[in-house]
């Protein structure tokens, strides 16, 4: 009984003061997890989008007691070699006869090579270049578009009942619980030839208006699966507009116009910015998206990623998929930096 | 300008409700397109439950996922947290936040393809046959999970009344017990709203589980991501509809109960 109290004193004296062994305890956990599996994952995008992978054929055969292993380049002056053939000159360089030997590994492998600036040649190409032109444009246009959307809505909605505004929260939410493949191909189908859009205008004695493979289409995608990031942090700033600013403007004399550019633009500007960051980001980076509402016709980065990817993935060289990570990762974090002291200046002086 | 916010309002709720609506009326068409309606029918709900065995399987590794993925998430979540509000150093806890955004700002393609390359990685550095798999997919989860754990129980830890751990422990509480007893209470809704945020984020990703995984567990989005390239049949549609209703009832009962612990407030 007088151990266990002694223990307890022991802890609290312990703890009370300075909890540092309980704190490096409590922090070690998530700090060793986001090094592992946020920080080195980052930096292996920069590693692989630096290096070359080499393949090449990992040969051993027995001849006449003795054992050979030969690794022989996958390429050769840019062609590929096939198997047979690395097995050919495995034999030569040994000086094998070829029904002497016995083989015993003869498979395509891999290994890290060099530093190499190679795979940005890929990602700086014509192709590569359109792309993230168009997924640039694309995903500025979504991001204004939900924004004119947003601004209003969001501000109607902060001004409205207590009552109305939960159960318009959860009628914004309940789309996004859904699955965005779902979503994105119910619209494929609305805007389809058959779809019920072009059903309507025939209805009404109109010709078939083709929507899917504009950049219209892939542009609504990305409207419509983003707003409501748009919406909800505009709103919750707007909530925080205490009405009776907007009362006093109206007691000063304020119209419409100028309450709004006066009180509600700069005070709701925080929002803005992390509705704009929140939009353009998915939408620079969707590859879904476009796949789907222009029939895989319009290629953006994110296609052209996972098109990389895909295609190195059998042969284990990532590394120019890694490269094109790398420059949409740089060119998100200049875009969000920018945003952000946009927000930190404005933020600056509706305090003042 | 009353009728001219209704006008918008309602506009935006069409915009959005839209696809849902097409989906779910096609759900109960008898024919297997999803764009021409060639009658009423339970067809396809009938099928999901009876013929569908590989979408139920995906839907349930999906929610199994999800689960095993949030709860861990909110532990280390949760112990993350204490321990940045814990932490005096400002500049460390400053570097463990910011490293903890960095999944939330980076798109999914980018976190996707940067742990794909880490798998890739040291799976050829063991001699790995299969460098995807089950495992890597969840750890994949976790990361992405833990951050907006974090985010939501650190509000609350700042919030929190230090005096009545204090009090607890000068009462003859263990810290440890004195944080479940006087803490915990405090701090429990961000914990349930992490663990609800991780939970759904886990069962809708695509694109990072779309990297991450092998063809040993095959998650709902990635199974109708490798369908639409064919053809999608209602059936998706049918089993959307139900999680729809679902949700949507999870969601009024969970409103109904916010609204009357407001009026329990006013009161």
């Amino acid at each position: 009984m007088s151990a266990r109290k002694a223990v307890k004193t022991a802890d609290s004296v312990e703890a009370r003061p300075r909890p540092s062994l309980g704190t490096a305890i409590l922090n070690a956990p998530y700090i060793l997890w986001s090094v592992l599996f946020i920080l080195i994952p980052i930096l292996l995008v920069v590693f692989y989008a630096f290096t070359e992978t080499v393949n090449y054929y990992d040969i051993r055969f027995n001849a006449a007691g003795e054992s050979y292993a030969y690794e022989i380049a996958a390429t050769e002056n840019g062609e590929a070699i096939t198997l047979e053939q690395a097995k050919e000159m495995a034999l030569k360089n040994a000086g094998v006869a070829q029904d002497a030997a016995v083989f015993t590994t003869a498979v395509l492998k891999n290994r890290t090579g060099d530093f190499t600036l190679e795979n940005f040649k890929n990602v700086f190409s014509a192709g590569s270049l359109t792309a993230m032109r168009l997924s640039l444009m694309y995903s500025l246009g979504a991001t204004l578009i939900s924004l004119i959307i947003a601004y209003p809505f969001a501000y109607i909605l902060s001004r409205s009942g207590a009552k109305s505004q939960r159960v318009q929260m959860l009628l914004i939410m309940l789309p996004m619980w859904m699955n965005m493949l779902v979503r994105t191909y119910s619209w494929q189908q609305i805007l389809e030839r058959n779809g019920i859009i072009n059903k309507l205008i025939v209805a009404m004695g109109g010709e078939p208006i083709i929507m899917l493979g504009t950049s219209g289409a892939v542009i609504l995608g990305m409207v419509y699966n983003y707003l409501p990031y748009m919406i909800l942090p505009i709103y919750t700033v707007m909530t925080k507009i205490d009405t009776s600013l907007l009362e006093a403007a109206d007691d000063l004399g304020c119209n419409w116009f100028q309450k709004l550019y006066r009180l509600i633009l700069p005070l709701s500007v925080p929002g803005v910015i992390s509705g704009l960051i929140m939009v353009f980001v998915p939408s620079i980076s969707t590859f879904y998206i476009s796949q789907k509402m222009s029939n895989g016709m319009i290629k953006l980065v994110g296609d052209l990623i996972e098109a990389k990817i895909k295609e190195q993935w059998s042969t284990g060289g990532l590394n120019v998929g890694a490269a094109m990570s790398f420059v949409l990762m740089v060119v998100i974090l200049i875009c969000t930096f920018v945003m952000n002291r946009f927000s930190d200046k404005d933020g600056g002086d509706i305090v003042i | 300008m009353k009728i001219l916010s209704r006008l918008v309002s309602i506009l935006v709720y069409v915009f959005l409700y839209a696809p849902l609506a097409v989906m779910i009326f096609f759900s109960f068409n008898a024919g297997k397109s999803t764009s021409v309606f060639s009658g009423f029918s339970l067809r396809w709900y009938v099928e999901l439950f009876t013929n569908d065995r590989t979408i139920i399987e995906c839907l349930v590794n999906s929610l199994k996922l999800a689960v095993a993925s949030s709860l861990i998430a909110t532990v280390i979540g949760t112990v993350a947290a204490i321990g940045i509000y814990k932490l005096k150093n400002k500049y460390l806890s400053g570097a463990i936040l910011t490293v903890n955004n960095i999944p939330m700002m980076n798109p999914d393609i980018v976190t996707g393809v940067s742990m794909m390359l880490l798998f890739v990685f040291t799976g050829a550095l063991l001699g790995l046959s299969e460098k995807v798999n089950f495992t890597t997919l969840l750890i994949a989860h976790i990361t992405f999970n833990i951050p907006y754990v974090v985010l939501n129980v650190l509000p609350k830890l700042k919030q929190s009344d230090v005096r009545l751990y204090e009090a607890a422990q000068d009462l003859g509480c263990t810290p440890v017990k004195a944080f479940f007893k006087a803490v915990m209470p405090q701090i429990s809704g961000g914990i349930a709203a992490g663990l609800l945020m991780a939970f759904t984020l886990s069962f809708d990703d695509f694109v990072i589980s779309y990297y991450t995984s092998g063809t040993d567990y095959v998650t709902l989005p990635v199974y109708i991501y490798s369908l639409v390239k064919k053809t999608v049949t209602p059936d998706i549609y049918a089993l959307y509809s139900i999680i729809l209703v679902a949700i949507l009832a999870l969601l009024v009962v969970y409103n109904a109960i916010l609204s009357r612990a407001d009026t329990k407030k006013g009161n």
